[in-house]
């Protein structure tokens, strides 16, 4: 066991310092950031004291030492547009992203589990047959367009919810967010709606094939039979059944929504981190581009390596395969 | 298609395999629907200046007097603008037709690379196996832990804008579902009695991978194939719309979207909505045909 974790941290060691050198070296070959970054107008010497400052002029070797030695101090370089170091901006934008990404996250489960439990339940009703269509639509809608949907029905046509910005943000228990103001509820409503809606597909058709499967199981049948009500067989016996799995996908899934707010985050104007990348990426604005990449890959392999370690805990065939 | 039911009289004749195939196929109405919509999708596509009512990137022809007409406004001239115009003056119906043009263009060529190169590594892992099998495998599952749209940003953010640089990036997203998928089935088959027969007539193993198993492994790669491809047209649009894909002298349906954007908060819904619908009915008609041909192809399934 400590054997199989120690191997499979390393291995996440290993994938994070490949990415970081595909990464940096890739960046580092994108166009020309001293024409980017530098006022045209400024004249010879202006434009080798900012070279210099930024250690452009520096291999790129000698580059990704630095940048290898002062990542694991924490400094990822500073912002060319911003001046303020790459991780200090991120890290001030992440709360904005996560808070996003668990209100959609949450959004999914709170409508997609009983939508789902429904459509197992009465799989041939015209109900059911219109969530499993919506959640076909789900999957193949690209976010960034519903997003723009989202925002012309409820804030241009019917002007009910605001399309941009995070709103007043309140504090509770020492977090400070927007879901704990009304003005805040409103603005994070849509985005977080459009967020979760892949999710949402996805959560539904587990929640309906799960009941489908279980249903059928001998303890829903005794339940039944010892005259427990539907509610109880279906609140209790059911759905702590149908959970497991879907519990187990939105684990590792809770990443992509966190990469797939990038597309979020800038149609609605979220202020994350990810709408600081694209930013970014658009600006040349190598250091936070870097610093992005390293951080969200960090969050991936720590989740992947958290839900492997799960997994073997809980099934010892899987340890074992990886051993052999 | 292997088991056949002899219930049925017609049944009882073995049919052809394409014939067995559009029986098959036609089971579904949804799926027939689907795949009529997809083929008027692509005829257009593929004949859009010929159908087009204007040209939208020919200067000459589009006058920015007529920026930001509704849906079926008439110009000066007489002009019909069935759906509107966008902020320069084109004709939204034509600039639709150019941008599913390029939109499936770009998603069906590298969607066809990516399906080549990915068949390839797949089927040489599994036919070679030992450290080469491992190597690749290994780069397949990291690839595949990370969100598709992530893995496009990293390589558009290293490589910049441009055509030929969102297709590399498409490609290099989508080859590791290839790959993966032909393992799968190039595994099953290469223990089969037919591969052995080739190896005992001492074939290369160029030939026994390319006209022996490939043939056997191409139902699986067609399925995926056609929701990679749609996926693909999806994750080009969202590229494009984010400005980060293709340029703005190939407009695709994500552009497109894009621009009509900053003209909806004052009310021009028309110029972001019609290339959005085409998009939908694009993607939604494709993944419609790509599911039914993957229950068409699951054996277990009864086939």
């Amino acid at each position: 066991m400590t054997a199989f974790i120690l191997r499979r941290s390393l291995q996440s060691v290993f994938v994070l310092f490949v990415m970081s050198l595909l990464v940096f070296i890739g960046v580092n070959l994108v166009g020309n950031p001293v024409d980017m970054l530098i006022n045209p107008e400024a004249d010879q010497a202006e434009i080798e004291r900012v070279i210099r400052d930024l250690g452009l002029d520096r291999p790129v070797a000698e580059q990704y030492w630095f940048f290898l030695i002062n990542a694991f101090q924490g400094d990822l370089g500073k912002s060319f547009v911003f001046g303020e170091p790459a991780l200090k901006l991120i890290i001030q934008r992440m709360p904005a992203t996560f808070e996003l990404a668990l209100f959609s996250l949450l959004l999914a489960i709170v409508f997609g589990i009983p939508l789902g439990i429904y459509a197992g339940l009465k799989p041939d009703s015209k109900i059911s047959k219109t969530i499993m269509a919506g959640s076909i639509l789900g999957f193949s809608m690209p976010t960034f367009w519903v997003g723009i949907i989202l925002i012309m029905f409820f804030a241009v046509h019917l002007g009910w919810l605001p399309s941009t910005g995070r709103g007043e943000l309140g504090t509770f228990l020492g977090v400070t967010s927007s879901i704990f103001t009304l003005d805040g509820l409103s603005h994070i409503f849509l985005p977080a709606f459009n967020l979760a809606l892949f999710k949402l597909s996805s959560v539904i058709r587990l929640a309906r094939a799960g009941t489908r499967e279980i249903i059928l199981q001998d303890y829903i049948k005794f339940a039944r039979a010892k005259g427990l009500s539907e509610t109880r067989v279906i609140n209790v016996h059911l759905l702590k059944n149908i959970l497991i799995p879907i519990v187990t996908v939105i684990g590792l899934e809770f990443g992509s929504l966190i990469a797939f707010s990038t597309v979020t985050e800038t149609v609605f104007a979220w202020p994350g981190m990810g709408k600081l990348i694209i930013e970014a990426i658009y600006n040349l604005d190598r250091p936070i581009v870097v610093a992005y990449l390293m951080i969200i890959v960090f969050i991936f392999v720590t989740l992947n390596l958290i839900v492997d370690i799960t997994y073997s805990v809980l099934d010892p065939r899987v340890r074992i395969k990886g051993e052999a | 298609m292997g088991l056949t039911k002899t219930t049925k009289l017609e049944e009882q004749i073995p049919a052809s395999g394409l014939k067995k195939f559009w029986a098959d196929y036609s089971e579904s109405p949804l799926a027939v629907a689907a795949l009529i919509i997809f083929l008027t999708i692509l005829f257009i596509a593929i004949f859009a200046p010929f159908i087009s009512p204007t040209n939208p990137y020919d200067l000459a022809s589009v006058d920015i007097m007529n920026s930001r007409l509704p849906p079926g406004s008439e110009d000066f001239s007489g002009n019909l603008f069935v759906l509107g115009t966008d902020g320069a003056g084109r004709d939204m119906l034509s600039s639709i037709f150019y941008g599913l043009r390029v939109s499936l263009g770009v998603g069906a060529f590298s969607g066809l690379v990516a399906l080549i190169f990915g068949a390839m590594m797949g089927l040489s892992a599994a036919y070679f196996g030992g450290r080469y099998e491992t190597l690749v495998m290994r780069i397949v599952d990291i690839q595949l832990s990370f969100p598709s749209i992530l893995m496009a940003l990293v390589i558009l953010a290293i490589f910049g804008k441009g055509v030929e640089k969102t297709i590399i990036a498409l490609i290099l997203v989508q080859w590791a579902y290839y790959a993966r998928a032909a393992r799968a089935s190039a595994l099953v088959e290469k223990n089969k009695e037919y591969v052995e027969a080739a190896r005992c007539l001492a074939l290369s193993d160029r030939r026994i991978i390319l006209s022996h198993i490939t043939p056997n492994c191409m139902a699986p790669l067609i399925v995926v194939g056609t929701l990679q491809t749609a996926h693909a047209i999806s994750l080009e649009a969202t590229l494009s719309f984010l400005g980060l894909g293709l340029p703005i002298t190939e407009p695709s349906l994500g552009l497109l979207i894009g621009n009509g954007f900053e003209f909806m908060y004052s009310g021009d819904y028309w110029i972001s909505i019609f290339p959005g619908i085409a998009l939908l009915i694009t993607i939604v008609s494709i993944n419609l045909v790509g599911d039914h041909l993957r229950d068409i192809f699951n054996p277990r399934l009864q086939r």
